[in-house]
């Protein structure tokens, strides 16, 4: 219930108009990934899913980040029931097999019905160009070559909500939802991020 | 509570009334003879621009029957919404984000607050001069220089057109007329209906016999054949609604004349906008018309004409 007043919420706030170029209500399981630039990010891609998506749609999220605070911990856990994932920021872990028990995390916590949304930058930019993308994208869809991969393009929230401000400014965005990624087999980490984060970029001119 | 029996306000509701049944009707026969698929997407535009107006004309009227605050607020709400659509055109950055925030969520519940206690003097000057001053100098003291000119004059545009023009519909409820009876409600009826007949009238003229475009650069569907119709028409309805004003018909048409001229003007202008930052509408909050800005271009224009007219010839 508060997760519905939320997006009824981003809905005024941002007054999100959608464009779909696949099926809404496609019956797979998926991923979604966008550009990353606010904390309205997830919120409005989520609230401009069909409802009965929605609930099957986790943001995937940074443990540090969402874990520092009862509130956030509370939104994180129970009104999203977030993935909270380790974002390898300690020298001391062994990064590779860090990275590879997120990646089974993520994959786990998927199991056969629910959908992912990440933001593959890792990290909101504050330009509002797109960064270069982390591999855990990469990982999973490796593991789970049945899903499909949707690559999402979110307009203007940076400017409703710019990283460093805490209170948001009313302003019409967009978001753009791109057909699934091909997937392309024994293509390299490099090459796939690289595409994928193309496939994103192709969606900003689109209206 | 607006005293209904004394005033004309019931007989001009029932007027609107009738006037968008017959649209409905209209409509629905259009509806069952449109034939070819061009023909069915222009009724179904229509169609939809109809319903909407019903939906508009049922907030228009239960404001009115709620009273001063009522309009008020259905009117500082639009302008919200107005904002929200231009600030998304404007080319604004990131260090203007705070300034924005002051646009919204503290000049402009200001401004109508001013409607609403009726204070004239800070009304008609709080955007023009103190919130000109305030807004620059906040965005200046962020440092980011860079089109600094073109992005305060682009914030302040906003503010101008959205809320402060907008304002003075409402402000016609607060004008002082020596008479027996108040004349705010019935004014502000005046304006809206002219206005908006004006628009709807200039668009059927134009869909009918327009030929020669006026700017066909800014706006392919404004036709010197649309706007003498449309205006013509408007500004005969207006003199027929004189009854319901402090003016007398020749006065009545005058106004009438002026509104539509300013709302033609306040069209093309933020058509102009549109244009150039290359889109078709501002918004697709309104089915079929586009965004709250593309509906009240013209009442926006219109509104501080008409409310210094009539405050200069019959304000106390």
């Amino acid at each position: 219930m508060i997760a519905a007043l939320i997006a009824r919420v981003a809905q005024f706030v941002c007054g999100p108009a959608s464009v779909w170029h696949c099926d809404p209500h496609g019956p797979r399981q998926r991923i979604y990934f966008a550009n990353h630039a606010s904390h309205l990010d997830f919120v409005v891609l989520w609230s401009a899913l069909p409802p009965a998506r929605r609930r099957l749609a986790r943001p995937v999220a940074g443990r540090d980040y969402w874990e520092r605070s009862a509130l956030r911990r509370f939104f994180a856990r129970r009104v999203f029931r977030a993935v909270l994932v380790d974002r390898n920021t300690d020298p001391r872990i062994d990064r590779a097999a860090a990275a590879a028990a997120s990646v089974e995390f993520m994959v786990g916590e998927m199991g056969q019905e629910f959908s992912l949304i990440v933001f593959p930058e890792g990290t909101r930019n504050a330009t509002g160009a797109i960064g270069p993308f982390k591999s855990g994208l990469f990982h999973v869809a490796r593991a789970r070559p049945d899903v499909e991969l949707i690559p999402v393009y979110l307009h203007n929230l940076n400017r409703i909500l710019p990283r460093g401000e805490s209170l948001p400014v009313p302003m019409l965005s967009r978001v753009v939802f791109g057909a699934p990624l091909e997937r392309i087999p024994g293509e390299t980490k490099d090459a796939f991020l690289s595409r994928a984060r193309d496939a994103v970029l192709a969606l900003k001119g689109e209206s | 509570m607006i005293p209904w029996r004394e005033t004309p306000l019931a007989t001009l509701v029932g007027g609107v009334v009738a006037l968008l049944l017959v649209a409905s009707l209209v409509g629905w026969i259009l509806h069952r003879r449109a034939s070819s698929p061009g023909a069915r997407a222009t009724v179904d535009n229509i169609n939809a621009r109809i319903r909407a107006w019903w939906g508009m004309a049922a907030l228009f009227v239960v404001s009115l029957m709620v009273g001063a605050a009522g309009s008020v607020l259905l009117f500082g709400f639009v302008s919200l919404l107005a904002l929200r659509e231009f600030v998304t055109l404007a080319p604004t950055r990131s260090a203007d984000h705070r300034t924005l925030f002051w646009s919204f969520f503290v000049i402009t519940p200001i401004q109508y607050f001013l409607v609403w206690y009726g204070w004239y003097g800070l009304f008609s000057i709080l955007i023009p001069v103190y919130a000109f001053i305030l807004l620059s100098v906040r965005t200046a003291i962020t440092g980011d220089t860079e089109r600094f000119l073109e992005r305060s004059a682009s914030v302040q545009w906003g503010l101008m057109v959205c809320v402060y023009f907008v304002s003075h519909v409402p402000a016609l409820l607060f004008l002082q007329i020596p008479g027996s009876t108040t004349y705010g409600p019935q004014l502000m009826f005046f304006l809206v209906v002219v206005v908006q007949l004006s628009d709807v009238l200039q668009f059927v003229w134009g869909k009918s016999v327009g030929r020669r475009r006026i700017a066909p650069s800014l706006s392919p569907n404004k036709t010197w054949e649309g706007f003498l119709g449309g205006v013509a028409c408007a500004t005969l309805i207006g003199t027929a609604l004189w009854w319901a004003t402090p003016f007398t018909p020749l006065v009545a048409a005058g106004m009438s004349l002026v509104v539509t001229l300013m709302g033609f003007a306040g069209g093309l202008i933020m058509s102009a906008i549109k244009r150039d930052r290359g889109v078709k509408d501002y918004g697709s909050l309104i089915g079929g018309h586009g965004g709250v800005l593309d509906r009240i271009d013209s009442l926006c224009f219109s509104a501080p004409v008409f409310f210094h007219l009539t405050r200069y010839f019959y304000g106390a």
